[in-house]
């Protein structure tokens, strides 16, 4: 188990923030993660180069994170294959259906003060919630 | 050009906000799911940083209407509530809680532990494209967006 880390995820917070509100104020689009890659899946349009940018900008990253000297943080991805295609299955249309993730609703939603927002995050968080609950204390797992 | 370049480069920015927090582990996500083990709250200050930031930028763009480089701001403004963003909020949590993972940090772990993002990622794909079989799958997005030249509504 991980410490608590809270100035790192604070700056990290800010940092993911930042790139929404540039976002915004440059492109005039939203952060949503979901719906940048799901507009991917639709026919070419106007939108498709900074998105294919965008996406291609938060794939690199962690390239550009160790080349700045920055220490890759652990990561642990426990998961199984099936349990993998499973749960990509799930988020993947669950947040097309919902209309947006945790970035879309979570960050730049909620941001804006979106009802919709706040109860997709506020749904999402309460299963997720209880989807760990159930795999980790009753299943045993 | 510009468009493109600064959603590179913020694109970046945003994966390395990922790392920099811990949302791209999913250890440190289902720790911080796991209230009733030993909680991590840690994620919640990402969730606070993130909020408080974009929150401001939204702020900004209302206040200067036209986005730098692009002719219009992009907002959705539906704000009803309906069983399809319920139902679609309620699988994505099923989904985030089996594995830790939602699609941003997902992409970004592609290129860190590359062979179980992209077995995430795939699948994840194959459920939006799934999505568009859904009636009218294709269309609600740009039903929900609407354009906003600056006006200061409450969308």
């Amino acid at each position: 188990m991980d410490d608590v880390t809270p100035l790192s995820a604070l700056l990290g917070g800010l940092m993911i923030g930042a790139s929404a509100a540039l976002l915004l104020l440059l492109n005039g689009r939203i952060a949503g993660i979901s719906g940048i890659l799901g507009g991917l899946l639709a026919s070419p349009s106007r939108e498709t180069g900074w998105r294919v940018a965008f996406l291609a900008g938060l794939i690199l990253a962690p390239l550009a994170y160790a080349g700045l000297g920055g220490r890759l943080p652990p990561v642990s991805l426990g998961a199984s294959a099936p349990l993998l295609v499973l749960a990509g299955l799930l988020v993947g249309f669950g947040a097309r259906l919902g209309a947006g993730c945790t970035s879309g609703h979570g960050v730049c939603g909620i941001g804006r003060g979106s009802p919709r927002s706040l109860v997709a995050t506020g749904t999402f968080m309460a299963v997720a919630i209880l989807t760990v609950f159930l795999i980790r204390h009753l299943a045993g797992a | 050009m510009a468009r493109i370049v600064s959603a590179f480069a913020i694109g970046l920015l945003f994966g390395c906000g990922l790392l920099v927090s811990g949302m791209a582990n999913p250890a440190k996500v289902l720790a911080f799911l796991d209230i009733a083990g030993r909680w991590d709250p840690s994620l919640a200050f990402v969730m606070a940083g993130a909020v408080a930031v974009s929150a401001a930028g939204y702020v900004l763009a209302r206040r200067r209407g036209r986005p730098v480089f692009a002719e219009r701001l992009e907002i959705p403004t539906r704000r009803d509530l309906d069983a399809r963003l319920l139902a679609g909020a309620a699988l994505f949590g099923i989904g985030w809680g089996l594995a830790g993972l939602c699609p941003g940090p997902a992409l970004t772990l592609l290129t860190v532990a590359p062979v179980q993002a992209a077995i995430f990622v795939a699948a994840m794909v194959v459920g939006m494209v799934l999505f568009r079989f859904v009636p009218d799958g294709g269309k609600r997005r740009q039903m929900s967006f609407e354009a906003s030249a600056g006006h200061p509504s409450d969308a």
